[in-house]
């Protein structure tokens, strides 16, 4: 897939709730739109979003075409532990696309 | 000429909002849905849903789901949620090919479901023909 921004404290204090941004890359391409040569531009939508924390799932997304290109998510989650925050944006061939977080938590 | 994609409808829209809510009873209140009221470029809107819940373990907010009545699809996005978000609140950017209703609704723990709506003006539309 593509480049991705998130952001994520990299210290949080714990049971502090935290904002999690996250974008990614893609022109999440709707399948309506017609291209040069007059013809459907093939669908190509970013479908499914999973955030995990230390492998636990705190928010997912289903996304259809009237997401905006380069899909923007943002959310919050309570910093519980240090460790590992993953993101995973899937789209409709099923490529994923795999980015982690470090977040220390005291 | 280029045939336009088929369009959602009012009532696209509300097939698509019984498929989410079932026979439940869809209530106004508890979501706030913060969208600009009049946008120049409908190819990215910023859009927050900010839903009234204390997010324990017995009492938070489930789903989120986002609808509108003038986009070729009535679905926007479904966002999943659990007592460890601490907040109700997403925001994401979104695509809308005409001025119209956007609709937000958030299932709780408890089963119920709660509604906010927004009626916004798109000066240029996203998914015209270049």
């Amino acid at each position: 897939m593509a480049r991705a921004l998130i952001n994520v404290p990299s210290k949080a204090k714990r049971g502090e709730i935290i904002e999690i941004k996250a974008l990614v890359s893609h022109p999440m391409e709707t399948g309506y739109r017609t291209g040069p040569d007059g013809g459907l531009v093939p669908r190509d939508i970013i479908s499914r979003f999973l955030c995990t924390y230390n492998g636990e799932e705190i928010f997912s997304a289903d996304l259809f075409p009237a997401i905006a290109a380069n899909p923007f998510l943002s959310f919050t989650t309570v910093a519980t532990e240090s460790g590992r925050i993953a993101f995973r944006w899937i789209d409709d061939k099923g490529q994923a696309h795999l980015e982690t977080a470090e977040i220390v938590v005291e | 000429i280029v045939a336009r994609p088929a369009r959602a409808t009012p009532e696209s829209m509300a097939s698509a909002i019984k498929a989410f809510v079932g026979e439940a009873e869809v209530q106004t209140g508890k979501v706030a849905l913060d969208i600009p009221p009049l946008v120049e470029n409908g190819n990215s809107v910023p859009l927050t849903v900010t839903v009234e819940s204390p997010m324990t373990q017995q009492d938070f907010v489930r789903t989120i789901a986002i609808f509108n009545e003038k986009n070729p699809q009535p679905n926007v996005a479904v966002f999943h949620l659990g007592p460890r978000a601490g907040r109700a609140v997403v925001s994401t950017r979104i695509r809308l090919g005409d001025s119209q209703n956007i609709v937000a609704i958030a299932r709780l723990s408890d089963g119920t479901f709660w509604s906010d709506s927004a009626e916004l003006i798109v000066t240029l539309p996203a998914c015209v023909e270049s």
